[in-house]
């Protein structure tokens, strides 16, 4: 039974969501070349306008890096846009969600 | 039919229903600030505003100090908006297209407007910090567009899809009045990420024509989503790098064209990148050198307008861009320009974005020679083989110094890119900075 491969779109263990929030916030330093460290975004701040102080262009940027690293091809009319993008947590709960790879 | 949001079709009477019916909810007021971000309401507003005399106010910001010289100008204007938590601070009127077919819409007649009547206002940001109001009237919008469908020799019942706002002057002019002057459709939606562009325009019919800038369409191609086929690809805002063009045209197995303009003058020259680098003006536009700048007029353009780029006449009609006057670049002696520069920077296999900048006078010598810096997106490369490519094909004194590999260039939200935020970025990156 340990050796059960885990079925697709099993929620998450706590640790997991760590991990992924850490490699997350990673990324978006590293495409935007922010001068923060990964660690220090808060998971629940903003990503757009106050917060982080992203802009349009910045999280086209970060559709592009996520849609790269795991297969998620955000959408903007989908109904979630405004909630994907309102904190990392949130990010990193959608990519979680909707992964492919 | 006039407009499409995602799959259902909007007809000219539905049009014209809520065209009248937007026109009856407008204040007495002459001047409406048209806010909508649906270009269907766009479109409705601005008709209603045609067929009740007022004119509609475009400016390119909706910051609050822009709000407050609005006023100034014109102390009755409106808001029209679509929008819930519209956070403009003016009179706001709500935009009343229905929702559901108009009943009577069939027996509506198409309303007559006026050439010389004043469709729109339009502003720039000023050297001042005033923005400074240009009057677009009827007329002339219209011909410039009808010209426009001619010589982007579009076919019949196109569907205009695009990326850019409709108060916007590209905008307006190509996927609000281009598609209202043509017998095209324009959707309602503006897409954003590279699968929202394919889902739109997936969900409309062929021929398709995607309207876009450089920003997205790097953008699509870097997302690799599938397309479907388009008849045109129309680019405008910040120049496109040749490259990008080919491969734009490659992937999309379509024809891509670029439209030269200002907010001034509106669209004046189209050009297919991918097959020459002139661009052909519209008919009755001329340019001139008068002393350093280059003047255009006639045609459509209001009135004779000083252009802020560099352009050199190389016949009847026809023009090189050698990028902003603001562009020039002096190095002991040698000039050149960033345009040129950045051209060939971006020529570069490998690179997929980079731009020039001036240094500010701190990081001139003690020879007093400013040399320029760059910043440079190229994965895949370092800094020692971009400057070695580089130095194939520019004058050694243009070499960059420094030469900063970044993950993304700054620019802003229309794809153009301000000499003080690349100076700002590379000042950031400073300590790491890889010297030439």
């Amino acid at each position: 039974m340990s050796d059960k491969v885990a079925p697709l779109r099993q929620p998450a263990s706590p640790a997991d969501a760590v991990t992924l929030t850490g490699e997350v916030a990673g990324l978006i330093v590293e495409a935007l070349n922010l001068e923060i460290a990964a660690a220090d975004i808060d998971p629940d701040a903003p990503l757009y306008g106050e917060g982080l102080g992203l802009d349009s262009i910045d999280i086209l940027e970060i559709a592009l890096v996520v849609s790269k690293q795991y297969g998620v091809q955000l959408r903007a009319d989908s109904e979630d846009n405004e909630r994907i993008f309102a904190s990392l947590r949130q990010l990193v709960d959608y990519i979680t969600a909707h992964r492919t790879r | 039919m006039i407009a499409r949001r995602g799959s259902v079709a909007l007809s000219a009477a539905q049009f014209l229903a809520d065209v009248r019916r937007v026109a009856a909810t407008l204040p007495p007021a002459r001047h409406v600030l048209n806010a909508c971000a649906d270009r269907y309401h766009f479109s409705v507003g601005f008709a209603a505003c045609l067929v009740s005399g007022r004119v509609s106010l475009l400016p390119s910001t909706h910051t609050p100090e822009m709000m407050r010289q609005l006023r100034a100008f014109a102390p009755d204007v409106v808001c029209l908006t679509d929008e819930d938590d519209c956070s403009i601070e003016l009179p706001r009127v709500r935009c009343a297209a229905a929702p559901q077919p108009a009943a009577d819409a069939a027996t509506l007649a198409v309303p007559q407007i006026d050439a010389a009547q004043l469709a729109a206002i339009v502003f720039t940001s000023g050297s001042t910090g005033t923005p400074v109001p240009y009057r677009k009237s009827f007329g002339r919008l219209i011909a410039c567009v009808r010209e426009e469908a001619a010589r982007l020799g579009l076919p019949g019942h196109c569907t205009l899809v695009a990326t850019v706002p409709a108060q916007h002057m590209y905008g307006f002019e190509s996927s609000v009045l281009l598609a209202l002057a043509n017998g095209h459709a324009l959707c309602a939606e503006r897409p954003f990420y590279p699968a929202d562009i394919a889902a739109v325009l997936g969900a409309v019919p062929a021929p398709r024509v995607l309207i876009s800038t450089p920003v997205h369409l790097r953008a699509l191609l870097a997302s690799g989503v599938v397309l479907p086929p388009m008849e045109l690809i129309l680019c405008s805002t910040a120049p496109l790098a040749q490259q990008l063009a080919a491969e734009t045209e490659q992937r999309c197995a379509t024809r891509l064209l670029e439209i030269y303009g200002s907010t001034e003058t509106g669209q004046i020259a189209v050009r297919r990148p991918t097959r020459t680098p002139e661009w052909t003006l519209w008919p009755g536009v001329t340019l001139s050198l008068e002393g350093e700048a280059t003047w255009a007029r006639g045609g459509h353009i209001e009135q004779p307008t000083r252009m802020c780029d560099v352009l050199q006449s190389t016949g009847e009609g026809r023009f090189l861009l050698h990028g902003r006057v603001s562009d020039l670049v002096n190095i002991a002696g040698k000039r050149s320009s960033l345009a040129y520069l950045n051209h060939q920077l971006n020529s570069i296999p490998g690179v997929q974005d980079g731009a020039f900048f001036h240094l500010e006078e701190s990081r001139t010598t003690h020879t007093g020679v400013a040399r320029l810096g760059a910043c440079v997106v190229a994965p895949g490369l370092d800094a020692a083989r971009v400057l070695e490519a580089l130095r194939e094909r520019i004058d050694p004194a243009f070499l960059p110094r420094p030469l900063l590999l970044v993950a993304r260039l700054p620019r802003n939200s229309t794809g153009k890119l301000p000499q003080e935020a690349l100076r700002s970025l590379a000042a950031a990156q400073g300590k790491t900075a890889t010297v030439a």
